[in-house]
């Protein structure tokens, strides 16, 4: 068959009948993940340098939490438990926002946003995209970090039950939003932003309380932390190692604020697309 | 909506102007491209074609005025229209550590080409891709990465290709041997094309029509062999240098082409 032909007489194209929009829409979102899965395939130090982070801070706290259980005796298992539950966690929340912002700035890097946005992409589906290479990513390296807890220091952080799945989700919006804020700043401020990116949810580590609770900071500083779904999770996950209580109340808090700040992610997110399709920045973002 | 359109013109654009603070990159330009039409945009730095072909592409929202792809309102259903156009430039690349099939499946999922392997196979019979297909794309001479951008831009069997500078830093066998394939695609499949270019020869040989802009205006328009006898010069590249350097004062181009379009029943 001739490249040529119009592309009405191809069986190669189709152009969708309206009822069949949800499945191209689902071949795009495929399509861009499918350009980032394959430089993990291509690439081991890639695949190494997901892993490695979450595995060095896992064999770190690990260590030291066997060295503070020694001194308590009792609440030895309790205290490491709650160190490297906080790792796990954490870790969790840290991968899901890389993932999905560093996805972003690799469209940045390679020069490749101008074919992006000129194909029919919707913005919903680079979003959707992202999101699906950030569960990817933070799965490439937590699970690594969950099989040597367990490995080493015996902890499985499965056996808190399955509230652990939602406190994982929980802190996964947590990263997607604070990614998709980023992604934002980015686009309204060009390349220069990129390197809040690494900083950004580390720089709120303190006010999530992984490793303490919120009563340990001043009590303004506790309304703060209170408004960020971290503060809420690792209180819940202390309660369910230390004493096996499910304390649903900040479970809802978590998810209710995380809706509330993924809204307004999303909102300012579109808000800066279109600022940046009207100020030039999609053509020239990253220089 | 101009319905009309859809079946008769590939493009209309009317009093288009793109404003940065104090900048004036378009300044109320209206135009038409026909089905099967080629048109040349030609100008200096800085002219506005890119910005212009930027704003045809959805990239860049216009300041004012309005603009139909193949029938279609940019302002407000610019996904259907993309989905049925492509667009090539040198000045953007395709992602360096894929190789060439890699890159033209992700565009064939964004594309929604069905029978992937097929399509890509066609594309490489055709624009002679097989020795570099399994290649990064960004361990490929300038001409292959030409040839690539192509494919990729030819991926959907588009009615409208938008080409921003597609021989720019192509040596002369190699820009002749995309100008030649172009004109064949063009003849063969119908397709209307829209070429920004600062090589007179190519907008010669490739364009019916050639639209000159500067400092963001249509400053004049017509086919090369009337341009050459209006300006009395026998190159275009001579006429170009007229309208730069204003040795002959432009004629200020109205609207009346797209007003006549826009008034038929």
């Amino acid at each position: 068959m001739s490249l040529t032909q119009p592309a009405v007489l191809s069986p190669a194209l189709s152009r969708n009948a309206p009822g069949l929009d949800m499945v191209a829409s689902l071949r795009r979102v495929w399509g861009l993940m499918y350009r980032h899965l394959t430089l993990f395939r291509r690439s081991w130090p890639r695949l190494l340098d997901l892993a490695y982070w979450p595995v060095l801070q896992m064999v770190i706290w690990g260590f030291t939490s066997r060295f503070f259980a020694a001194r308590l005796g009792n609440h030895g298992a309790v205290t490491i438990g709650m160190l490297l539950g906080g790792v796990l966690l954490w870790e969790t929340a840290l991968r899901s926002h890389l993932g999905f912002a560093v996805t972003f700035m690799e469209e940045i890097w390679s020069r490749n946003l101008g074919h992006i946005f000129v194909s029919p992409l919707r913005p919903w589906e680079l979003l959707m995209a992202l999101l699906g290479m950030s569960v990817v990513r933070m799965l490439l390296g937590v699970v690594p970090a969950m099989v040597l807890a367990f490995l080493i220091y015996h902890f499985n952080i499965l056996s808190v039950g399955p509230v652990v799945v939602l406190f994982a989700l929980n802190l996964m919006m947590m990263g997607w939003w604070i990614a998709l804020g980023c992604i934002s700043l980015i686009l309204s401020q060009g390349g220069g932003a990129e390197s809040l990116v690494w900083s950004m949810l580390i720089g709120l580590a303190p006010l999530a309380c992984v490793y303490y609770p919120v009563s340990v900071l001043p009590h303004w500083l506790q309304m703060v932390a209170l408004a960020l779904p971290a503060a809420h999770v690792f209180e819940g996950l202390r309660a369910a190692i230390g004493s096996g209580v499910i304390l649903w109340g900040h479970l809802a808090w978590a998810a209710a604020l995380n809706l509330v700040w993924l809204t307004a992610a999303m909102l300012l997110f579109m808000q800066q697309f279109y600022a940046a399709r009207r100020n030039g920045a999609l053509m020239n973002i990253g220089e | 909506m101009f319905p009309q359109f859809g079946r008769m013109q590939a493009i209309v654009v009317e009093a288009l102007t793109k404003r940065y603070r104090a900048a004036l990159a378009v300044d109320g330009i209206s135009f038409s491209v026909g089905t099967g039409e080629t048109v040349g945009l030609l100008g200096g730095n800085g002219a506005g074609k890119t910005t212009t072909i930027a704003m045809l592409l959805g990239l860049l929202v216009p300041t004012s005025g309005q603009i139909h792809l193949l029938g279609h309102d940019m302002s407000r259903d610019r996904f259907a229209a993309l989905a049925r156009v492509n667009f090539s430039s040198p000045y953007v690349a395709l992602p360096h550590r894929l190789t060439v099939a890699e890159n033209l499946r992700v565009y064939c999922h964004l594309y929604n080409v069905r029978q992937v392997d097929r399509r890509i196979a066609e594309l490489a019979d055709e624009l002679d891709l097989h020795d570099f297909l399994h290649r990064p794309a960004g361990q490929l001479s300038a001409g292959q990465k030409t040839r690539v951008a192509l494919a990729k831009s030819l991926i959907n069997r588009p009615e409208l290709l938008l080409l921003d500078e597609p021989t720019a830093s192509l040596d002369p066998d190699t820009g002749d041997i995309v100008r030649t394939w172009l004109e064949r695609y063009r003849a063969e499949s119908g397709c209307s094309i829209l070429l920004a270019s600062h090589n007179m020869d190519e907008v010669s040989r490739l364009c019916g029509t050639v639209l000159m802009m500067k400092q963001g205006r249509i400053v004049d328009r017509g086919t090369p062999g009337e341009l050459l006898a209006r300006y009395n010069r026998d190159d275009l590249e001579d006429v170009f240098l007229d309208i730069a350097r204003a040795r002959t004062a432009p004629v200020e181009y109205g609207d009346t082409e797209v007003q006549a379009a826009l008034e038929e029943p």
